[in-house]
């Protein structure tokens, strides 16, 4: 094969990682944030400025574990009991969630319940995300073609680290997201809070990329060996630039430009990542060559990637773009 | 008490409460989807304001009940990997694939057009919000389609070889998606499905005419919903027959297990209707029979021979007695659906549909039990399916991930507390909006004589029910 198939569908995957990060964490995001709200009139705000799209941002995290389920099934089998723990409790907060949306309309009485049931899920499906994340670029014990570690080796300073920087990151998208679909009062708070949220994403981002050159040698060599640091510098610059832009954005009363900043700062982090891994899958013993699937079943699922992955991504356009501006405060089916 | 148990047995517990949960949001979701994207036909055809109430009452249990179809569902894609890693490895390259298309194709749609049809009708205009509703109405089938063709693979594997790493490798497509039970069980389950929702929506229909008979959307809701039964209880119980011969065809044992035939019979088994199975002793103990029958069913001869579990070695065994019992109460429940079809068809010749009480009393205590039927009818597959993951092939003991057992303890009681809790606060509020009548203004009452439409208070009480919380 001229193209080796499996380091398409990595990039596959990563794309829809991506996105699902790009998608989901604002209104996740929006959620950690949610407590924040002054009155009832401005939850639901917050709540509609997502409710007709979230289900379809959700869906990139499926689309995430089942496509690594499709053309890595080796690496799913290895990373899901290693992240048994965090990825049963994303799950479960994901339940409180999710349901959240609806249930909050229900009853009035458990409304305040179920407010903090959207804030907590948010919050704790975060953090999860975050710690899981931390832990895959820790590395996972593999043996034969099996996880051998145990159950609690996903929890460490660095995995908790790397949990707090996404908590913080996830908030900044989310008043991003807010400063673009609100007017007044809201708005300006989130406007303020974006800052602070934006100094702590940066800070975060700082300290996760400063340790984990050292978490292994292989880290180390793809960002501090010449010629691969120059491409590796890049990420940096351009960071520095996307900063300058949120902030600059947010001082001068922007509206669109700091979203379009904050999500930058997290592609850029992602391609950080996405260096430090390759060519692993799960680090540190892992290839991604090693955990494809045979190529009969990559070629299958890759004719229905190409085909539905731009009508997915058309369509989705057309939902962001049929609800697009501010959110009107008396608008909303309940 | 949950320390007592291997890692093996938390984990199919695990899974098979998860996937139970789960199954009873798509059961309603599939049929409801449908019933939705008809309900607004009707409305831009007739423009009869009947249907458009109809519209919104259901679109908003619709929200309620795919909002926990989409929560529960998360958590099963990704337990595959939690608690089956050797199976995820092993079937993954067949299955993946599948599941992948399952995604692409579904699930995008559902949730792309989901917003539109719930909060867009004004945005996008009639046709476009037809057209949302349709798809969302497509995306649940195609659903459907995909998983039932994962599932019925395990059953019956086809299509694949095994490599030197010991896992199932794609060899035709067409022979995977097409697997010999798939056919049969995508009819059973999607006509399971629309049966399902005929129910639920008859059960609301008859307890609002149980309230008030005159009503326009309780009887167009009832009305609908027992034309639907009508054809679906019948087709569904050829459907099931023609399941059961195809299942004795390719995998023999778990229908001896559905019959509880722990002997052979060369010449003509007896139906055995009721009875206990002894697993240990190898018996059917206080059995009701009917001589020969099952080999009439079955085999269309009253003295073809059948085999039963004492060809099967004991280590091949499914658990019989949860077969034998899921089994008969799904039978069972065809049957009362055929009833209930029956029965209103006769009320409605009489042209009594909307005045016999005694009908929709019995209609609102079946209203749920399309859900049973479902739950047994997976219970039966997939226990029948015991003791292995792909049939015949890998063993569930062979298919576990390395986790401890306190972890899938741990995570077994977390998913206990948390689905009773959630689903169980769910289930409250949607029966609390079906409690609720559809509407009351009094428009386009085409069904029945127009007696003193709009004159009592009671009818036209709640006139903004459209727009309640
Ligand atoms: C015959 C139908 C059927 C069956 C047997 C299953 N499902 Fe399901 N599933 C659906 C029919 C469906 C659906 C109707 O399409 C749902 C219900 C609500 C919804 O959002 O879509 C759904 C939702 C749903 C979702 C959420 C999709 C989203 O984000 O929109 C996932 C991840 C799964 N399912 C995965 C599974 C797995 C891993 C199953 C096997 C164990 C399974 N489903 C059995
Ligand atoms: C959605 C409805 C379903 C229900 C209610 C259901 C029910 C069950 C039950 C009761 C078990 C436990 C059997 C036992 O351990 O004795 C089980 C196991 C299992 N089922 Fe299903 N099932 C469903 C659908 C599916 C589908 C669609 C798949 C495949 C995609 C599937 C794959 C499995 C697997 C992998 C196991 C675990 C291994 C095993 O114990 O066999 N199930 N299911
Ligand atoms: C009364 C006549 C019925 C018969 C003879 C019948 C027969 C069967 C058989 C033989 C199976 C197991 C097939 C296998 O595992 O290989 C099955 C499964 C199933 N049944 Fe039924 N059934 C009947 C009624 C119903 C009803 C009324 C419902 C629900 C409303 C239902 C829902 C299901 C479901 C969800 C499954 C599991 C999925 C599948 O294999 O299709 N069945 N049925």
């Amino acid at each position: 094969m001229i193209f080796e198939l499996s380091f398409i569908f990595a990039g596959i995957i990563a794309f829809s990682v991506l996105t699902y990060v790009v998608l989901d964490g604002f209104d996740l995001g929006l959620g950690i944030l949610f407590p924040l709200a002054r009155d009832h009139k401005e939850r639901g705000v917050m709540m509609n400025s997502v409710a007709p799209v979230w289900d379809g941002n959700e869906t990139w995290l499926v689309l995430g574990g089942g496509g690594l389920f499709a053309v890595f099934p080796l690496a799913y089998a290895v990373v899901m009991p290693a992240l048994y723990m965090p990825i049963i409790v994303m799950l479960l907060a994901l339940v409180f969630r999710g349901v959240g949306f609806e249930y909050r309309w229900r009853s009035e009485r458990w409304r305040p319940f179920w407010d903090m049931a959207f804030f907590g899920g948010s919050l704790v499906a975060t953090l999860m995300q975050g710690i899981s994340l931390g832990a895959l670029v820790q590395g996972i014990q593999v043996e034969g073609r099996a996880y051998a570690g145990g159950w609690w080796d996903w929890l460490s300073p660095f995995s908790i680290g790397t949990g707090i920087a996404l908590v913080l990151g996830y908030g900044l998208l989310g008043a991003t997201w807010l400063v673009m679909k609100t007017e007044g009062p809201l708005q300006a708070r989130m406007r303020g809070l974006a800052i602070w949220l934006g100094i702590g994403t940066l800070l975060a981002i700082g300290a996760v990329s400063l340790a984990t050159p050292f978490l292994h040698p292989q880290y180390l060599s793809r960002w501090f060996t010449f010629p691969a640091a120059w491409y590796s510098a890049a990420v940096p610059l351009l960071l520095l630039i996307a900063a300058f832009l949120l902030f600059t954005g947010l001082r001068r009363g922007k509206d669109i430009q700091p979203f379009l900043a904050a999500q930058s700062l997290f592609v850029l982090s992602f391609i950080g990542i996405g260096i430090s891994f390759y060519p692993y899958i799960v680090p540190p013993d892992l290839t991604i060559a090693a955990a494809a699937a045979p190529d009969e079943s990559l070629r299958f699922i890759l004719v229905g990637t190409v085909i539905l992955v731009p009508i997915i991504l058309g369509y989705t356009a057309y939902a962001y773009w049929v609800f697009r501006g501010k959110v009107d405060p008396n608008e909303g089916y309940h | 008490m949950l320390e007592s148990f291997s890692a093996e047995t938390l984990a199919r517990m695990q899974f098979a409460f998860t996937v139970s949960f789960h199954i009873i949001f798509p059961a309603f979701s599939i049929g409801l989807a449908s019933y939705l994207a008809v309900l607004n036909a009707l409305w831009l055809k007739t423009r009869d304001e009947t249907y458009l109430h109809l519209f919104t009452y259901w679109k908003k249990i619709f929200a309620m009940a795919f909002g926990m179809g989409v929560v529960s569902g998360i958590v099963m894609s990704y337990q595959f990997g939690t608690n089956w890693a050797v199976f995820s490895d092993k079937a993954g390259p067949v299955i993946g694939p599948l599941m992948g298309y399952e995604v692409l194709s579904a699930f995008f749609l559902e949730a792309g057009f989901l917003g539109i049809m719930l909060f867009g009708r004004n945005r996008v205009g009639d046709g476009l919000h037809m057209f949302a509703t349709a798809m969302v109405a497509a995306g649940t089938l195609f659903s459907a389609t995909w998983i039932i063709a994962v599932n019925s693979w395990m059953q019956t594997p086809q299509g694949h070889g095994i490599n030197e790493l010991g896992q199932f490798v794609p060899e035709d497509w067409m022979a995977i998606i097409f697997s010999p039970s798939f056919p049969y069980r995508l009819v059973h389950m999607v006509l399971a499905a629309y049966l399902t929702t005929a129910l639920v929506v008859g059960g609301v229909g008859a307890w609002h005419l149980l309230r008030d008979r005159l009503d326009p959307t309780a009887r167009r809701m009832f009305s609908m919903a027992m034309w639907m039964i009508l054809f679906v209880a019948p087709l569904q119980i050829f459907a099931g027959d023609q399941h059961g011969l195809n299942t004795l065809e390719h995998q023999p044992t778990k229908v001896m297990a559905m019959e509880g035939h722990f002997e052979s019979h060369p010449d003509g088994a007896p139906l055995i209707l009721f009875g206990w199975p002894d697993q240990e002793a190898q018996e059917m103990k206080y059995s009701v029979e009917i001589p020969k029958l099952s080999s009439l069913i079955l085999k269309h001869s009253w003295d073809a021979p059948l085999d039963g579990l004492d060809t099967v070695a004991r280590e091949d065994q499914p658990p019989v007695a949860i077969v034998f019992w899921s089994f008969r109460v799904m039978v069972g429940l065809g049957f009362c659906f055929l009833g209930l079809a029956i029965w209103s068809v006769t009320k409605r010749a009489m042209g009594r549909l909307y005045d016999s009480p005694w009908l929709q009393r019995v209609a609102v205590l079946l209203g749920p039990t399309g859900f049973i039927a479902v739950l047994a009818g997976w219970i039966t597959t997939e226990v029948g399916r015991q003791p292995f993951t792909v049939y015949g092939l890998l063993r569930t003991s062979d298919s576990l991930s390395p986790v401890q057992a306190p972890a899938v303890a741990a995570s077994l009681a977390g998913f206990a507390v948390v689905y009773f809790f959630v689903f169980g606060a769910g289930t409250i509020y949607i029966l609390a909006m079906m409690a609720k009548p559809a509407a009351t203004p009094r428009l386009g009452l085409r069904d029945g004589p127009i007696r003193t439409a709009g004159l009592t208070p009671a009818q036209q009480s709640n006139p903004d029910a459209l727009h309640d919380d």
